[in-house]
């Protein structure tokens, strides 16, 4: 009828841009966080053999009271192959971490060629034939290290091959935080 | 133009009759509808009271789980480090409720400062830490609570 | 190499929907016949590829190809071969993916069956729908990718779907939902392009409406879909619960029925343009909000994706350009109505504005409902957090419905313009007695607990049956037989009735349940017996089974029916091998009349469960309504009226004629555009077209 009226229909979209403006701030608040799969959860409670001695068994208890680096390996991986030298001058570097090796869905006697031809970062290497626990850490593939803090709650989870570079940028910001 | 102003008068009056209807209906479901959020410090506080929906969220304290009762009954108590509130629920509880885990409960507040609780809350996500929960935490830290390890 | 050729799919259908989304609008605007012409051809292409996208995503979960980032996420090689498929829309950027195929579907559908439409309404509709297309896919590419690979570090194992998800109702809800969601922006399209052009006519609320119908339809389903699997996939018992993702379907399913209903005056009677554009608009804008609410995670929802804020900003960006600037159009170049009314006080353009006006007010609660702990905390501060819970939505909704139920048994007697008041009340009084007093007898009869709001639902959907059994009846009464007569009603007609039907059914399936059902959760141990009705159900213990990817405990649990046996139900506790998720899987008997609802809660110690016992009378009827309804809407589009005009246009129609019908038409849409502003005008133009 005449202008007055076209007036009334700018209130769609006065209306949406104050719902706009909401739902924007709304998305600032509320930037959660999502961590990965186990992230700041217990250790899972295991049970596994060691490497060198089947009868020798390591439980997630008895290893709690130290800070643990969890390297998720196995042979036929090839990230693992490359990633093994850095691993041990690392742990060599390390002597407060307690580098423990789980053995992933591997041939034992493979694993433990592996092991003595190109040296052990690690003080102890579970093994996970069946694959379970690399299923209750979430392992989604070799390698996976995990670091487990004294109270054996996982703080820090790394898909992929550690070298210098990598432990120096994500690892140790987070084990200087533990200690 | 006589029918069409009358017409009009109905439609006003209609549209103020469906408007006061409609603010009644609104005024009425916020009242029964809206859970107010505390946290358990703050229900320890005394901040909230026994007449109104509320929402609380906490951690689920390590063994405080009773569940061995007669019937359906649970017991728990929810956590936010600082403070303690027992929370009691008739039903099953979501898959996902674990103790040493959050927890967000919608119920009344008892006279007794038992919290009874019409729904226990669970996430799908078990990654996700529900915003309530970690708004609880966050309030107790700063008011210097111990809080071990952000385990949910 | 599959995944790579999905990516590169992807990217063509991205650079054919900018193409769509310019040439055709230009050509349109230029009266170029050429360059309207390339819409079909740009729209088929942007389907094809989008449709190898997608062959190519589910062909790499068939493979577990894990190195695709996406799929190591959300399968694994214990997965059923049919969960694989499903897992492909399992979370954010294959439902993504599904959602841009979806919208790539319906403009080619629309490419498809516009051949009776004026070739530059078809390029304008057509490019608005490549606008659209052009959003999402950069969206899909360049922040949800599903194809991007993790090569470096490729794992050897899945780490599944969500086992909630591992479900034949859920495979199949969001493809239904997204049917409905997406083939709203056809009506959307539609409504665009008459703005741009200027030709609010009734040729163009024709067209819309069997598209508007198809994707009610859908969203009808999906929506009944999604409320089933609620009820027996979370073990809940509840179908409805009010989630903010329940409410973001909701919500353009309320306004795309206020729209189907609107679309029906402006094109009998050429009124209420306005706000028919404005429902087109709305619906999908809001199927759009529901797309940014749940994919956001600005509130939480027990089905949320993943929270990325970083999406969703580009998504609120997406919003602000496709709703935003369509809302300003609409401001802009809608017609404004002169205010005096073309119809009496007891018309059928009265009874359904107040359809509308019930349907979007419902609509606007909703929405206040769900964004309300979002503006409390906007007002209060941060900490200060509220939860919006059932009851309010019920409070609101119930009457709102009751009321519009009442006036839709009166609605259905009106006619266009006005309805004779006296003959409106005598045909119609003693209906609403017999539906009163049958809504009080029922419960007698069946001697059931008399309570008044059981009375009120029965009454109502007695009223909406037995006024459209008498409106039928009184359009049979004058032909020659009675059987002559159904056949001559057009199948608009019984789309109509059925979906009318179906809201009566649903009315009754869920007053029926929330007031009848008998929800008890009882600790039982084994032999323990729970009697409800004439039924006794006798726990018989829970034993360890394996299944394919996950274990199980399963009870066992025997009914007996008045004394003799009746069935066995074997609700499970699930426990996924891949991620440890537990999953409670409910047993149901389900009937006509009422189903046997059980379910396994959590052990209490001595071999002692508590075990849900739920029994549940005409839950079933709500998802039977909504099938009626959705089957009505389907009725509505197969309408002969529709065929007939295609029919027609198609044989008078050669080319020669459609380049001059096309020019005449675009001179038509340029003076209406150059006078704009003045009124009498485009009053001509209109009158003209």
């Amino acid at each position: 009828m005449n202008s007055s009226h076209r007036g009334l229909l700018f209130i769609p979209a006065g209306f949406f841009l104050l719902m706009l403006l909401l739902l924007g701030k709304a998305l600032f608040w509320n930037q959660r966080e999502i961590p990965s799969a186990l992230l700041n959860r217990p250790l899972p409670e295991f049970s596994k053999p060691t490497l060198d001695n089947p009868n020798q068994t390591i439980t997630a208890a008895g290893l709690r009271g130290d800070i643990l680096i969890m390297n998720v390996w196995a042979t036929w991986c090839p990230p693992c192959h490359a990633e093994h030298p850095h691993l041990v001058r690392i742990s060599e570097n390390e002597p407060d971490l307690v580098f423990v090796g789980v053995n992933y869905k591997d041939d034992a006697e493979a694993a433990g060629e592996f092991i003595n031809t190109r040296g052990n970062p690690f003080a102890y290497i579970l093994t996970d034939v069946d694959g379970k626990l690399g299923i209750e850490l979430g392992v989604r593939g070799a390698p996976e290290t995990f670091v487990v803090d004294r109270e054996g709650f996982i703080r820090f989870k790394y898909e992929g091959a550690i070298d210098e570079n990598v432990w120096q940028e994500k690892f140790v910001p987070v084990i200087s935080q533990l200690n | 133009m006589r029918a069409s102003r009358r017409s009009r008068l109905t439609i006003v009056i209609f549209i103020l009759l469906g408007g006061v209807a409609i603010l009644f209906l609104l005024r009425t479901a916020f009242d029964e509808g809206l859970n107010v959020f505390f946290t358990p410090t703050e229900i320890a506080e005394g901040k909230a009271g026994t007449n109104q929906n509320l929402r609380i969220g906490g951690m689920v304290k390590q063994g405080s789980l009773k569940r061995e009762g007669e019937g359906t009954l649970i017991q728990f108590i929810a956590t936010d480090f600082n403070a303690d509130i027992s929370v009691v629920y008739d039903g099953v509880l979501p898959d996902l409720f674990r103790e040493g885990q959050g927890v967000v409960a919608e119920g009344r507040l008892q006279e007794d400062g038992t919290f009874m609780a019409r729904q226990i809350l669970a996430k799908h996500d078990e990654n996700y830490m529900s915003a309530e929960v970690k708004t609880a935490l966050e309030a107790a830290e700063s008011k210097g609570a111990a809080i071990p390890a952000m385990q949910q | 190499m599959i995944p790579e050729f999905g990516n590169f799919a992807i990217i063509l259908a991205l650079g054919l929907s900018l193409m769509l989304s310019v040439v055709p609008m230009l050509g349109a605007a230029r009266r170029q016949l050429q360059w309207m012409q390339t819409a079909r051809t740009l729209t088929t292409g942007v389907f094809v590829f989008m449709l190898a996208a997608f062959i190519a995503l589910a062909w790499s979960f068939l493979q577990d190809d894990f190195s695709v980032a996406y799929i190591a996420r959300n399968s694994n090689t214990a997965l059923p071969t049919y969960y694989k498929l499903a897992a492909v829309w399992g979370a954010h950027e294959g439902s993504l993916l599904l959602w841009v195929l979806i919208l790539s579907l319906w403009g080619f559908a629309v490419s498809v069956f516009s051949k009776d439409l004026p070739i530059d309404m078809v390029s304008r509709v057509l490019s608005v729908m490549g606008m659209v297309e052009v959003g999402f896919i950069g969206f899909l590419l360049f922040t949800s990718n599903p194809f991007e690979r993790s090569l470096l570090n490729i794992p050897t194992e899945g780490a599944d779907l969500n086992p909630l998800l591992q479900d034949f109702g859920l495979t199949v809800h969001p493809p239904f939902l997204y049917m409905g969601y997406v083939g709203f922006s056809v009506a959307f399209a539609f409504a665009i392009a008459a703005l741009l052009s200027g030709r609010l006519d009734a040729a163009w609320s024709r067209w819309s409406r069997p598209w508007t119908n198809a994707a009610w339809s859908f969203l009808t389903i999906g929506i009944a879909l999604g409320s089933w699997w609620a009820y027996y996939e979370l073990g809940w018992g509840g179908w409805w619960f009010w989630d903010p993702v329940e409410n973001v379907s909701f919500m353009p399913w309320l306004v795309g029925t206020a729209l189907i209903h609107s679309l029906a005056v402006t094109e009998k009677r050429g009124v209420f343009k306005s706000w028919t554009v404005l429902l087109a608009i709305g619906a999908f804008s809001l199927s759009l909000l529901g797309a940014f609410i749940v994919r956001s995670g600005v509130i939480t929802s027990v089905h949320a994706f993943a929270v990325d804020p970083e999406r969703g900003l580009v998504l609120l960006c997406l919003l602000l350009l496709i709703i935003g600037g369509s809302l300003l159009l609409y401001a802009l170049r809608a017609p404004v109505v002169a205010g005096n009314s073309v119809y009496g006080e007891q018309s059928r353009e009265l009874y359904l504005l107040l359809n509308n006006i019930i349907l979007v007010v419902s609509m606007a609660m909703i929405l206040l409902g769900t964004l309300y702990p979002l503006i409390h905390e906007a007002i209060y501060g941060e900490a200060n957090k509220v939860s919006v819970g059932p009851p309010y939505f019920n409070t609101l909704f119930v009457p709102l419905m009751g009321g519009m139920s009442f006036l839709l048994g009166i609605a259905v007697f009106t006619r266009w313009k006005r309805t004779p008041v006296n003959h409106l009340i005598s045909s119609l009084r003693p209906l609403l007695l017999l539906s009163i007093v049958l809504g009080l007898a029922l419960p007698l009869i069946l001697q059931a607990e008399f309570k008044i709001s059981v009375v009120v639902a029965l009454a109502l959907a007695l009223w909406i049956t037995a006024t459209l059994l008498m409106d039928i009846r009184n359009k049979v009464r004058n032909k020659a037989s009675f059987m002559n007569g159904l056949l001559s009603l057009g199948r608009a007609y019984w789309g109509m009735q059925l979906a009318h039907f179906g809201l009566a059914v649903i009315i009754c399936g869920i007053c029926l349940t929330s007031q009848y059902s008998v929800e008890d959760d009882v600790r039982m141990q084994p032999g323990d017996e729970h009697e409800i009705e004439e039924y006794v159900f006798k726990f018989e213990g829970v034993r360890e089974i394996v299944g394919p990817n996950y274990d199980a405990q399963a009870a066992t649990i025997t009914v007996t029916k008045s004394g003799e046996p009746y069935l066995t139900l074997q609700p499970e506790k699930r426990r996924y091998r891949a991620r440890g998720d537990v999953q409670t899987e409910a047993d149901i008997d389900v009937g006509l009349f009422r189903d046997l609802f059980t379910a396994l809660g959590d052990p209490r110690g001595d071999d002692a469960w508590v075990v849900r016992i739920h029994v549940k009378p005409f839950v079933f009827w709500i998802w039977l309504g909504a099938f009626f309804m959705a089957t009505g809407g389907v009725l509505a589009i197969l309408d002969k009226r529709y065929r007939r005009e295609r029919i027609r246009k198609n044989s008078r129609l050669d080319n020669s004629s459609v380049v001059s019908n096309t020019i005449a038409i675009n001179e038509a849409g340029n003076v209406s555009t150059k006078s704009f502003d003045s009124n009498e005008t485009r009053g001509l133009v209109e009158e003209r077209v």
